[in-house]
């Protein structure tokens, strides 16, 4: 009598990307169904926010996404300045913007390495950790972590930049698109992995809408749907920028849009840096005193287009020092749902490439 | 052979030790060394191999233990030595015990038949070249029990994986075989060796008229390997490891001993079948030049010989870092295609040339 075999992948694998369980069952090497199980890294995030104030909290609120701790950071800020009727400074808008888009590039780069890993290319990922490295200096120069930054604050930012940071941030922006190029150089062109990614994995256009999937995934498959550009926030009004956008809706528009994102992102950087270098006298916070901060009843969402797709923040305020109710709507979540469409059909081997290429970061799908 | 024979029982004689004890012995040494042999070039393959790789990627690679790292692959290996051997619940327990054993025999075995110098082979027969093939498959007995024995399912996909890739990849090896030995007029490797000794040193290696069967070789020995890009059956990305997840230890270590003893005696191989084998670059020994007067003038040459061999293996070896350490792992399906639908038709065509040229030059004597 002939069974599938069932496999189960993780929760502890070298390369689910964390703690991702697939329940797999596998007839010879084609996937006959897949079923992801998250959950294992749960960590209670929106339900500490219910016991802590609202500075509190703040910190805690990078840990959502850990390759994208400024965007959680901003999402939050934004949604309780909201709240606060605050009209944050010109300046504190710029800075943040700049290092959201800095840390699109290290989260990009970092999707790099690991999705030519599951590739089973084990150099990029240590040339996208080299770059990745540069950056990661420059925020410890600014911020004093690496990773977890607590940098926004209510009404700006913690501290302002230097123009000496500002010069590094400069050249490094200049670099990077000579970096890139040496990628392209060894994954566009080569036929391996343009056999491995060509037409595997595909997201049609209703299977994308169907599942919200958003962010870059959303974009290679034909969609030009991005929240800096639909609703600007922060300081993406000003700036001029274009959506990268591939109709392939495979694997390999997934990692061009990336790959084109990085550079579009540059260029943004050296736009804001521009500004930020000219206005120097320009206030970089309100400097209102958090400590014991009161947040008018009301409730807001706030919308950010992160590395991962549409990052919201849900925040109800019952006019106390505690948020009511935090709740985080992250890309990678719904990413992970689409898994089962998007491996139909195809072999094992290819299972885990899709998966790489939809540049899910499990903390951020069970926060 | 016959003359290191005789250098042999002359240096016990002259201890005074009886000539049948030296009939004895002598058999064993070349073992003796082979086994030595295997051991010293598995660890200096291993850190060469971390070594490069961290070199193309920007690292410092192994640096603490020894001089710049030297130590770092014995450290590793008396690591695993009192490593525990772990056993298995449900798993066949004198399969998954014998599997080790099955790979790493036929890839030590290999290394007896590879002509070191003129008068270096451990073992000569006839049919040494099918018979090196024959034995380079044998592995692939040992991965599937290993791969059956563990009672794992990656192991398991590992293991059929790498069944389907080693024989697949092994029908255009034995076309390309053919075309040497057409182009040499043996199966023997020895004289398939001084075939390529002619009056144009370089230019009569076998490469040259044979490259495109060099190239498809190539690609197969690294699929037999299991190498980068053809890692497929311990791909660590699906698979974890292969059919060597449940391994520790010794177990273990014998698998990985295997793969790099086969590495470097497949490049052998290759060099002996194309670049010459133990013959030299240059048109003249070396050694003919600066012991030109020395009573052990014919030593001198077999010591150059197999340094000649050394040297072009290790190139060859270089070359499949490299690849490893740039390219990305192929797709199961295009793997199987590559073999059948490129690689086979590719090296049936280059036979049929290759007959067809020797026809002409030979005039007809085929």
């Amino acid at each position: 009598m002939k069974t599938n075999m069932k496999i189960n992948i993780g929760p502890q694998h070298p390369s689910t990307h964390g703690v991702l369980r697939l329940i797999t069952e596998l007839d010879g090497e084609k996937i006959v169904s897949v079923e992801p199980v998250v959950g294992y890294l749960h960590r209670g995030i929106e339900k500490m926010a219910e016991n802590r104030t609202y500075l509190q909290y703040l910190p805690i609120v990078d840990r959502v996404d850990y390759l994208g701790g400024f965007f959680t950071s901003y999402a939050f800020c934004d949604a309780v300045e909201n709240l606060m009727s605050l009209d944050v400074p010109k300046r504190a808008k710029y800075i943040r913007t700049l290092c959201m888009e800095l840390n699109r590039i290290a989260s990009h780069l970092l999707w790099l390495g690991t999705f030519m890993l599951d590739l089973g290319a084990s150099s990029p990922l240590f040339y996208c950790f080299r770059d990745r490295e540069k950056i990661l200096s420059l925020f410890e120069e600014l911020t004093g972590q690496r990773m977890m930054y607590n940098y926004f604050v209510f009404g700006g930012v913690r501290h302002d930049i230097s123009s000496d940071w500002l010069d590094k941030v400069y050249n490094f922006v200049l670099e990077l698109p000579k970096a890139i190029k040496d990628y392209e150089k060894i994954i566009t062109l080569n036929p391996i992995f343009a056999e491995r990614t060509i037409e595997k994995g595909i997201l049609t256009k209703q299977n994308a809408l169907q599942y919200s999937i958003t962010g870059p995934n959303l974009r290679a498959s034909g969609i030009e749907l991005d929240f800096r550009k639909a609703m600007p926030y922060s300081a993406y009004g000003d700036i001029d920028f274009v959506i990268s956008q591939s109709n392939r809706c495979d694997s390999y528009g997934r990692y061009l849009v990336r790959i084109q994102e990085m550079k579009v992102s540059s260029d943004i950087i050296k736009q804001l840096v521009n500004y930020l270098k000219s206005n120097t006298n320009e206030d970089y916070s309100l400097k209102i005193n958090s400590v014991n901060l009161k947040v008018p009843e009301g409730e807001y969402t706030s919308y950010v287009e992160s590395s991962r797709g549409l990052l919201s923040c849900y925040v109800k305020s019952d006019g106390s020092g505690k948020p009511y109710r935090v709740k985080w709507r992250t890309g990678s979540y719904y990413a992970v749902q689409a898994i089962p469409i998007l491996v139909q059909n195809h072999n094992y081997n290819d299972l885990i490439a899709i998966f790489g290429s939809l540049d899910v970061i499990m903390p951020e799908v069970d926060r | 052979m016959n003359y290191l024979y005789f250098l042999y029982v002359q240096i016990l004689t002259n201890y005074h030790i009886p000539k049948i004890l030296a009939d004895i012995t002598f058999p064993i040494i070349p073992f003796c060394i082979i086994a030595a042999a295997v051991i010293l070039t598995v660890l200096i393959l291993v850190l060469a191999e971390r070594k490069i790789l961290a070199l193309f990627t920007q690292r410092k690679g192994p640096n603490r233990v020894g001089y710049c790292g030297i130590l770092q692959t014995v450290a590793d290996a008396i690591k695993l030595l009192f490593k525990q051997n772990i056993d298995i619940d449900n798993s066949d327990k004198f399969l998954f015990n014998v599997a080790p054993i099955i790979v790493f025999v036929p890839a030590m075995l290999l290394w007896g038949f590879i002509p070191y110098s003129s008068e270096f082979t451990f073992m000569n027969f006839s049919v040494s070249s099918l018979l090196y093939i024959t034995i380079a498959v044998l592995p692939v007995i040992g991965i599937i029990l290993a791969g059956y024995a563990s009672n794992n399912n990656f192991s398991l996909i590992g293991a059929i994986r790498s069944a389907a890739q080693i024989i697949s990849y092994e029908l255009p090896i034995m076309f390309v075989l053919l075309s040497v030995v057409l182009l040499s007029s043996s199966i023997n490797i020895k004289d398939i060796v001084f075939s390529q000794l002619g009056s144009l040193s370089v230019l009569n290696w076998h490469i040259f008229p044979c490259i495109i069967g060099f190239l498809v070789m190539f690609i197969c020995v690294i699929a037999e390997l299991n190498r980068c890009p053809f890692d497929l059956p311990e791909a660590e990305s699906e698979l974890v490891a292969g059919y060597n997840v449940e391994y520790s230890g010794m177990r273990f270590a014998l698998f990985f001993l295997a793969e790099y003893a086969l590495m470097f005696i497949m490049c052998a191989f290759l060099v002996t079948l194309f670049f010459g084998g133990f013959l030299p670059v240059t048109s003249k020994y070396i050694s003919e030049m600066i012991f030109s007067n020395s009573q052990y003038l014919s030593v001198c040459i077999y010591f150059e010989q197999v340094m000649w061999l050394v040297i072009k293996t290790i190139i060859l070896v270089y070359i499949v870092m490299l690849i490893r350490a740039t390219l990305p792992r192929l797709g199961s399906e295009s793997l199987m295609k590559f073999s059948w639908y490129v690689l086979l038709p590719v090296s049936m065509i280059n036979f049929i040339v290759i007959a067809i040229i020797k026809f002409f030059i030979e005039g007809g004597a085929v």
